[in-house]
């Protein structure tokens, strides 16, 4: 069986035998909030990774802690995609959906395709379940699932029978039900079951009934595949065929807060971490905060304006100063964001952007705030702007971002996403000597031209434009910053017109300048004339379409900016090469007008802004429909 | 929950900031920058009176650092020949604050105003007094907005006449003091820019202070809101409004020291009346150090906006660990007891292999 035929839509199957060899599976868990579907997904995700697989994850939960039991705004779910070949995004649609009740399943029965597999856990659909979210009669009962292969499984009454002997009361034996459905899709496909059991007991070392309870239930559900003769076929996918190298399991936050941590001791500069929590952003905060021992301070302030208030203040002193935020958190930091402009001093904001405006859609993902980060400051106030294209990615985009945050003296932007910050995939882990050296040298001496013996703040190197970082305590530097206007050279305060428009144009050329990557054309026949731009964490669903237009016998040629602001140096010329270019984006077009002015390019802007990542085939088809001119706005 | 006491020793605001042998005058902090105050401002007897205190310290001039939010009083830091932030409207404290957690070497000074501090920086003030992070706060309060020249501020008097309240403010105004207090300052006090001395004293006890000291001046902005404190420099007036604290003597005033504070037995408040010789022994005792912040919260209501009465001096000076002692312990306890060992982190505990 061929792997190399990108990411169709339902698995492809090897042979008609109780072992089927699939190249790719899809599989979703669905239940109430309080039903343990996101550490459902966690686990089978770690089993994966440790199988070898590659995978990609789509968490999908409300905003509330806990919404009403069993309504449809209370469902969570969590999505997975493993294969034997590299792909890129956690899947359309599910191939297996396990829904834990009537409101799991009416979410999200409409996602999975026909003949698609259904497991049900038949305890909770009793008629008060079923009329609270609107089914008029049990689907289970009806004809209305009969394209689907459906399984229905008492989960809850298996696991309370599992656990009998344990003397557990009931309700803490049925929330184990949830390990029952994960060992219920270990045993079919083929999942080792170590790691699970090895989690279980750590997790709840200081429950050792409750460890127990959950590993038997666990096991409850493995034999129960295996012993009953409902599941008449099992699933085996093979591990992928990746680079060489130790790989682990990451999250985009995770990744994040590791970089920070490399950061740090790369430029070997203590790290002061300021911020508020807020959703999407705050593991970045609870995984700092667990590596002081790498010189690490996390000041959890008083609001978003403290946080990046702190960070400045600690890269004023020499530190790396840093502030996690999303959204609304930008809105709140934007003035002190003008103050570190003005000031030129380094500083990384780390944006985890969600659904706006406003508190808008807290757990869903967009990119709507590039923008915001472009523009959103008084005054002429450029900042450099960088976003990861997956989790893991944003390893090293954070380490480049402050790269660029210390060597040009400037605050940096990093514009994550929400799917970014709680997806995972596997991560070809970095050896610490292949990490690039970011030490910076601060100012020792008196630099003033003429000879005074005073020194000058704001005399700029004059390759990177960058001035001097004189930090508190180097005698002979005694020196006042602020957010006045200063005097080109001397740094004192100036409200002379000339200085302020030279001003201006310097702090704008300093950016301008950076060094960044060119971007490298993804075009296999180099005959493509329709070239696709993105950012962000579209990265995955772009390649997955390309490759799907590419299969169907089109040529599409894509690009991926890491670096928005500035621009990658050959961008203009690759944009230039193309007959048309299009640009899809969870935002309404953000990028593409950046592109339409910064290139006068005609780009075509496909804007979808709905919470969720984009489907490769929805993108699959937008390009199709452009290739063949039937698209072109 | 789980609470660690981190079991950290008292020591003083100073300690860890390094000294110098050599003699410094007030010149050696002066900038060379022209000051840009209104003629007769308030800020200019401040500015002399730190200027001429900072020697007594001893510090070296490159280790001390001033930080100020946006105002009149803000422009302060331009002036003094040390490292120097002049930030936005309300944020000094926060950005001192990272700047204290990071550096126990430096002596952080924040200097701001009524509006600065109470009004657009209330938030970030109390959160310093509450985390007590070793900084000293220099609130100037002229009770009006001098630089947007004009309206009425967080500390000006009910039925204010200035151009955004041409009916008068409505406005109940803050009292700093007891704002500080309420939120546990661990020191606190009062003095007026005219008076050279005491602020002085205050300032030398606020610099030796482990923790957060605001200190609140009274300070009068001659263009807007002229003569605000003028009855408490008249002679005659003088006396009988101020109400200076001595720690460890009885709280006297008046031009004979005949007016006393005296603790009202029913309501535990304080009060201000005439002393008899019967009633000499129940005068209030002044301490500054007592744990519980109520009595000098009783104190600081003695002062009315109306200024019949105004307390002077330090009201609270007690000891509580600092945020930024306890925040640098913390990272330091981890780097003892865990090595910084980046590839072992990056790698974790759930790794595989994928073969050439």
């Amino acid at each position: 069986m061929s792997v190399d035929v990108g990411d169709t839509d339902s698995p492809s199957t090897a042979a008609d035998t109780v072992v089927r060899k699939l190249d790719r599976v899809v599989i979703r868990f669905a239940g109430d909030s309080g039903d343990g579907m996101q550490i459902t997904g966690d686990r089978f995700t770690s089993a994966a990774a440790a199988f070898g697989n590659d995978l990609a994850t789509l968490p999908n939960f409300p905003a509330e802690i806990r919404a009403p039991q069993g309504t449809l705004p209370g469902v969570s779910s969590f999505q997975l995609h493993f294969a034997d070949y590299d792909i890129l995004t956690p899947g359309d649609r599910p191939d297996v959906l396990v829904a834990m009740n009537p409101a799991a399943l009416m979410a999200n029965v409409r996602d999975l395709p026909p003949g698609g597999m259904l497991i049900v856990n038949t305890d909770e659909f009793t008629k008060r379940n079923l009329t609270k979210v609107g089914y008029d009669s049990d689907p289970l009962g009806d004809d209305s699932l009969a394209g689907y292969q459906v399984h229905k499984v008492p989960m809850a009454t298996l696991t309370l029978g599992a656990l009998e002997s344990t003397g557990l009361g009931k309700k803490d034996a049925e929330r184990a039900k949830n390990m029952f459905a994960l060992g219920l899709l270990s045993w079919m496909y083929h999942r080792p079951t170590e790691g699970t059991e090895r989690f279980l007991r750590e997790k709840f070392a200081r429950r050792p009934e409750i460890a127990e309870a959950n590993v038997l239930a666990f096991r409850a559900g493995w034999n129960y595949g295996e012993t009953t003769e409902s599941f008449a076929v099992t699933y085996e996918v093979a591990p992928a065929k990746l680079a060489q190298g130790t790989y682990r399991q990451i999250t985009g936050n995770t990744a994040l807060a590791y970089g920070i941590v490399a950061a740090g001791q790369q430029a070997r500069l203590p790290i002061l971490l300021g911020t508020y929590p807020i959703t999407p952003a705050s593991d970045i905060l609870h995984e700092l905060s667990k590596h002081k021992n790498f010189n690490i301070t996390t000041f959890q302030a008083e609001d978003e304006i403290a946080g990046i208030g702190a960070a400045l203040g600690a890269s004023y002193g020499g530190s790396l100063g840093m502030t996690t935020t999303s959204g609304p958190g930008i809105a709140l930091k934007s003035e002190t964001i003008g103050l570190a402009v003005m000031t030129e001093l380094p500083l990384v904001v780390i944006d985890v952007q969600r659904g706006g405006p406003s508190t808008g859609l807290p757990t869903k993902t967009e990119q709507a705030d590039l923008l915001q980060a472009m523009f959103g400051r008084n005054g002429e106030a450029p900042v450099p702007i960088l976003a990861p294209q997956s989790p893991a990615d944003c390893f090293c985009t954070i380490l480049d971002a402050v790269r660029i945050a210390l060597t040009y003296r400037t605050p940096v932007l990093l514009l994550s996403d929400g799917y970014i910050a709680n997806g995972s995939e596997p991560w070809l882990v970095p050896s610490v000597d292949d990490l690039p050296d970011l030490s910076v040298e601060f100012a020792r001496k008196p630099n003033a031209p003429d000879g005074s013996g005073d020194f000058w703040p704001y005399l700029r190197d004059p390759e990177t434009l960058a001035r001097p970082w004189a930090v508190p305590g180097t005698p002979g530097l005694e020196h006042r910053i602020g957010g006045l206007e200063k005097q080109d050279g001397s740094g004192n305060i100036s409200y002379d017109p000339d200085n302020h428009d030279k001003m201006v144009r310097l702090r704008q050329a300093k950016i301008d300048g950076i060094k960044v990557p060119d971007v490298v054309v993804d075009d296999p026949s180099g005959d493509a004339s329709v070239l696709v731009v993105g950012w962000g964490s579209t990265y995955g669903p772009i390649g997955a379409a390309a490759r799907r237009v590419r299969n169907a016998g089109h040529q599409v040629a894509t690009v991926h900016l890491r670096h928005l602001n500035p621009f990658p140096a050959n961008l203009g010329e690759v944009l230039a090469g193309y007959s048309r270019v299009v640009v899809p984006e969870m935002n309404m077009g953000q990028l593409a007008l950046l592109l339409r002015a910064k290139f006068l390019v005609d780009a075509v802007s496909y804007t979808k802004v709905a919470g969720l990542p984009f489907k490769a085939e929805e993108l699959q088809r937008v390009i199709t429909d452009i290739i063949e001119g039937g698209m072109t706005r | 929950m789980t609470t660690i006491d981190l079991g950290l020793p008292t020591i003083g605001g100073l300690d860890g900031i390094p000294t110098t042998d050599d003699r410094q005058s007030a010149k050696d902090y002066k900038s060379d920058q022209e000051v840009r105050w209104c003629p007769g401002c308030g800020d200019y007897a401040v500015l002399a009176a730190v200027q001429g205190f900072m020697p007594q310290l001893g510090l070296k001039r490159e280790n001390i650092v001033f930080v100020s939010g946006i105002g009149c009083s803000s422009r302060f830091p331009y002036y003094m020949n040390t490292y120097g932030v002049h930030s936005i409207h309300g944020r000094a404290p926060a950005i001192a604050t990272g700047l204290a957690v990071s550096r126990p070497d430096l002596s952080v000074w924040v200097v701001t105003g009524d509006g600065d501090a109470l009004s657009i920086g209330g938030n970030h003030l109390m959160h310093t007094l509450r985390r007590n992070v070793n900084l000293k706060i220099l609130l100037f309060n002229n009770r009006i907005y001098g630089l947007t020249k004009g309206q009425y501020s967080p500390t000006s008097e009910v039925g204010k006449v200035t151009k955004s309240t041409p009916m008068g403010s409505l406005d109940n105004p803050f009292n700093p003091v007891s704002l500080a207090l309420g939120a546990e300052a661990t020191f606190v006090a009062r003095a007026l820019d005219s008076d050279r001395k005491q602020l002085t004293e205050v300032l030398g006890a606020a610099a030796r202070h482990r923790g957060t000291a605001l200190v609140e001046i009274y300070q009068n902005c001659p263009i807007f809101n002229d003569g605000a404190f003028d009855v408490l420099k008249e002679t005659g007036e003088r006396d009988r409004r101020i109400i200076p604290l001595v720690d460890g003597e009885p709280i006297l005033f008046g031009a004979n020291r005949e007016y006393g504070v005296f603790r009202d037995p029913v309501t535990g408040s304080l009060r201000v009346h005439k002393v008899v010789e019967a009633d000499l022994d129940t005068v209030v005792v002044h301490d500054a150090g007592v744990t519980d912040p109520s009595y000098a919260f009783a104190l600081s209501r003695l002062t009315g906006s109306d200024l019949a009465h105004t307390v002077t001096g330090v009201f609270r000076s007690v000891d509580r660990p600092t945020y930024d002692d306890q925040a640098r312990a913390q990272v330091q306890l981890a780097q003892k007891t865990k090595p910084a060992d980046l590839q072992a982190l990056l790698r974790g505990n759930d790794t595989w292999t994928v073969a050439g």
